[in-house]
């Protein structure tokens, strides 16, 4: 986690390029410049400054490159441009842009890629480390890992003060006024005698003018918008049905295509019948794609009928056939000759066990979990001879440019991404199977457009799940204190599933097998974290959060056992253990907000946990009631720090996102498999929560840090853990296995 | 057949056992109206049929008796009902993919319960489901178009 503060503190610099009929500025540069992807279509009069801000005669279009999956980030991209370029929301444009390399996220992917590209393996351990804590990617425009915020909260302030500043330079030559006497506001220069200059008339007088360099950012006391409620800038379009989504997009002369894949999942097709298929009404074709067949047809509904109507033989998955074998590999990945890492190793577990005959020991276990954003993944291909076109929701756009340019047989750069609104993500959108599939039935049909909409049953079946993982603890009290905690948890390699499906190998340890677990802020005399690789099972996915979703809920739980075995109270001993400070506070704010006095009493339970993940700590207390039908969760307490909350609102809105994905899929969820093919395919058999289930959640965000860091993923992982605590302290019962429904009911 | 779907009387040619939904969304055009799980399990295809929520993946297009009300015609930008106004003041939406059903469920719940209770809200609203977690949002702005409606 030190890793990222390094990188994120690197200075950016601005250049320029002149071009033809005016000016742009330079791309963001780390150590070379990028190629400013604005430039190719500029045409007369029209600037653009820096990649993140285009000015042409219509006004001012900001570039928000960080995909917007619903967490907010155009609009936090657009504000935190805005901030300095003294533009309001509602008087601009937002525009994901092309993909291009100068949108690589931070500098992290800069050094990434030195070490990781096709064929190359990585050796080093800390290399590897930035890419599978922060990234787990090469150097291409990827959101994901929270960096949302991290990653542009300097660049995207900077880059709106140099545009800013040199349209005053601009605004001076052109009025004769110096540029001290300048002011900026709401797209417009103005000069001391009220005279207003729009940025869109000094675009094209920017051609010959340097972009100052060393423009000192405004302090936060300045701030117009930062840390202030803001309007995000879709709510109004998401209120009334006229957001377009990815599987709302229409190109012209478009075909709707269908997919029946092999129900275990990337299992081959042996072979099939189209005959009744290609009967029905509006059916075009019936093509073989990898892993299955896809029709096409002139609807929707009548594509997916027809796959429904194909025959098929399919072979068996690469992977066991039953849950069973799959918790068996993982139970019998606790050897040393399948040891990960052990990057924490404090005191000396092994002679404290032995010293002593007061053992806590238990296992955990944390299911295959499916991302199931309510968005059927869907992507649009149109192939030509030399070029494509793809419009799609992607978390990924330069693979896409790869894979399609693979598919097609041109060159990546010649395929152009069209980034489209998502209706969710939590991960599943970095994959992008479905854009495959959709160039492979492009490619057979040239220049026309190819609309591949996934059906539920086939996306759930073919999520792509969260890592299954299994954790083993043991330890030590003494004298009503935590004295030895020994961790150990095995998962296959989440990083390497999706990594070797793009085409990379990735030797070295995986530390999203640890993450969440062995970097937590607990001074514990004797204190080991092992991370096991099990090996490659279903084929696996980032799942909000990644390795500490599971295993902020096994490092919480387990602690919670020897807590409960000292006699300790869960959040005295924890803020006792607490070596952080940022975490200390964390912890007293939700003992604070909850009034944590110790057992509640009278059939009720209250839990803590604290995780830190992507570098955020975050503490939750969850009340419970044991009532006659059951649990039922009556409150959650939040509190996360995050150095600056950006916007109030919709960090309080991903925070209780959050806290709900993580508990819905703890209480209700699991993908198992049953002769190779998932037992899930729909919403009636993966419920995630649902409002009736849903508590009251109360959160509060903390600025104590000097980090700014992003709140997407950091509520998940304690928020099972804390459940787990409050069952326990309700009921007795200690639930060591996800999902809780399986042992407990909830009301 | 004839639809009339946001007051437009619509001529479609289409299987009579084609679901609304997608008769609504791949012949009229009316995207606001989304497909999540086609088997009635998360509600964002819920419409209004003669003001009944009706999840419109489950409902044949040849037994359509009554107006169709979708999202795009229960309100509009400029002219919202007062449940999309008070979505967009409490800021309800994340990715926003469920919301036109979340809507379109809350706005019938109204129209039939002008003061709902809690326990009348989880019934109303549990068969939407919402991916991102935006239930408490959700609540907060029904409770807060009860009140405007009630005072209108």
């Amino acid at each position: 986690m030190g890793r990222l503060k390094t990188f994120s503190r690197r200075a950016f610099l601005i250049g320029s390029v002149t071009v033809a009929g005016g000016v742009a500025f330079g791309a963001y540069m780390v150590r070379k410049p990028h190629a400013n992807p604005l430039l190719a279509d500029l045409g007369d009069g029209e600037a653009a400054l820096t990649p993140y801000v285009r000015i042409d005669a219509d006004g001012v279009t900001l570039i928000t490159p960080r995909a917007d999956k619903g967490q907010g980030a155009y609009s936090v991209q657009a504000a935190l441009i805005a901030e300095e370029l003294d533009v309001e929301l509602d008087q601009v444009k937002i525009d994901p842009g092309s993909p291009s390399a100068a949108y690589w996220n931070t500098a992290l992917a800069d050094e990434a890629a030195q070490f990781m590209a096709p064929g190359d393996g990585i050796s080093n351990d800390a290399a590897y480390g930035v890419l599978s804590s922060v990234m787990k990617l090469i150097g291409m425009q990827i959101t994901g890992g929270s960096t949302t915020v991290p990653d542009g909260f300097v660049k995207l302030r900077q880059a709106g003060a140099v545009a800013r500043e040199t349209l005053k330079l601009a605004a001076s030559q052109k009025s004769g006024v110096a540029v001290g006497e300048l002011k900026t506001k709401a797209g417009a220069v103005l000069l001391p005698d009220g005279t207003s200059l729009s940025y869109a008339e000094l675009a094209p007088l920017t051609a010959d003018i340097e972009p100052p360099q060393d423009i000192e950012l405004r302090p936060a006391s300045e701030w117009r918008l930062i840390g202030k409620p803001m309007q995000r800038v879709d709510i109004i379009a998401k209120s009334t049905g006229t957001q377009s989504y990815g599987i709302d997009h229409k190109v012209d002369g478009m075909v709707h295509a269908a997919i029946k894949l092999n129900p275990a999942q990337s299992g081959p097709l042996v072979n099939f019948d189209a005959a009744e298929a290609l009967k029905m009404r509006g059916v075009k074709d019936v093509i073989p794609v990898t892993g299955g067949i896809a029709v096409i047809a002139d609807n929707t509904w009548r594509a997916f009928q027809a796959a429904e109507a194909v025959e098929a033989e399919w072979g068996p998955a690469p992977f066991p056939a039953t849950i069973d074998e799959h918790w068996g590999a993982l139970s019998a990945s606790f050897t040393e000759d399948l040891q990960d890492s052990r990057k924490r190793d404090d005191g000396d577990v092994e002679i404290s066990i032995a010293e002593t005959g007061e053992l806590v020991k238990a296992e955990y276990r944390a299911p295959y979990l499916a991302h199931a954003p309510l968005e059927p993944i869907n992507a649009i291909v149109r192939i030509d001879d030399d070029s494509a076109e793809v419009w799609t929701g992607t978390q990924i756009p330069r693979f896409i440019q790869n894979n399609v340019g693979k598919i097609a047989g041109i060159d990546p750069e010649n395929v152009t991404v069209h980034a489209l609104y998502m209706g969710g993500s939590f991960g599943h959108r970095l994959e992008d199977e479905v854009v495959k599939q959709a160039a492979e039935i492009a490619v057979q049909m040239k220049g026309t457009p190819v609309k591949l909409t996934y059906s539920r049953e086939e996306d759930l079946s073919h999520d792509f799940p969260r890592q299954i993982a299994m954790a083993r603890m043991r330890g030590v009290v003494r004298n009503g204190q935590v004295e030895t905690y020994d961790l150990g948890i095995a998962m296959p390699s989440v990083v390497v599933s999706q990594m070797v499906r793009q085409g990379f190998s990735v030797p070295g340890s995986d530390s999203q097998i640890v993450a969440g677990a062995w970097d937590q802020p607990f001074a514990i005399p004797n204190h080991r974290v092992t991370g096991y690789r099990a090996p490659e099972l279903a084929p696996i996915s980032s799942w909000r959060s990644v390795g500490a979703s599971s295993n902020g809920f096994f490092y919480n739980a387990g602690l919670d056992e020897l807590i409960h075995a000292a006699g300790a109270d869960p959040l005295e001993e924890r803020l006792r253990l607490c070596s952080n400070p940022e975490a200390r506070k964390v912890l007293e704010a939700v003992g604070e907000m909850s009034g944590w006095d110790g057992v509640l009493g009278n059939g009720r339970g209250r839990g803590v946990a604290l995780t830190q993940s992507f570098g955020v700590h975050c503490a939750e207390v969850i009340e419970v009631s044991n009532t006659e039908d059951g649990i039922k969760i009556d409150k959650v307490y939040v509190a996360a720090e995050v150095g600056t909350v950006v916007d109030p609102v919709n960090f309080d809105n991903l925070v209780k996102g959050g806290v709900i994905f993580a508990l819905g899929h703890a209480m209700n969820c699991e993908i198992t498999y049953t002769d190779g093919i998932a037992d899930q395919n729909n919403f009636d058999s993966f419920q995630g929560m649902r409002m009736y289930q849903c508590p009251e959640i109360e959160v509060r965000g903390l600025e104590n840090g000097e980090r700014v860091l992003g709140i997407g993923e950091p509520p998940v992982p304690p928020a099972a853990a804390a459940l787990a605590g409050a069952i326990f302290a309700a009921t007795g019962t200690r639930l060591r296995e996800m999902p809780f429904n399986k042992f407990v009911d909830f009301v | 057949m004839r639809l009339t779907v946001d007051g437009k009387i619509h001529e479609v040619d289409v299987e009579p056992d084609m679901p609304l939904l997608w008769v609504l969304r791949d012949e009229l055009g009316i995207t606001g109206v989304k497909y999540g799980c086609g088997i009635a399990q998360c509600g964002a295809c819920t419409v209004h049929i003669d003001g009944v929520a009706t999840r419109s993946c489950q409902q044949w297009v040849g037994d359509v008796e009554g107006e169709v009300t979708t999202i795009n015609g229960l309100g509009t930008p400029d002219a919202l009902h007062a449940v999309q106004a008070a979505w967009i003041e409490h800021q309800v939406a994340q990715c926003g993919y469920c919301q036109s059903g979340q809507i379109m469920s809350a706005a019938a719940l109204l129209a039939e319960n002008p003061s709902p209770s809690d326990e009348d809200i989880d019934d109303a609203m549990s068969g939407n489901l919402c991916r991102c977690g935006t239930y408490p949002r959700i609540r907060e702005a029904l409770k807060s178009a009860a009140t405007t409606l009630r005072s209108a």
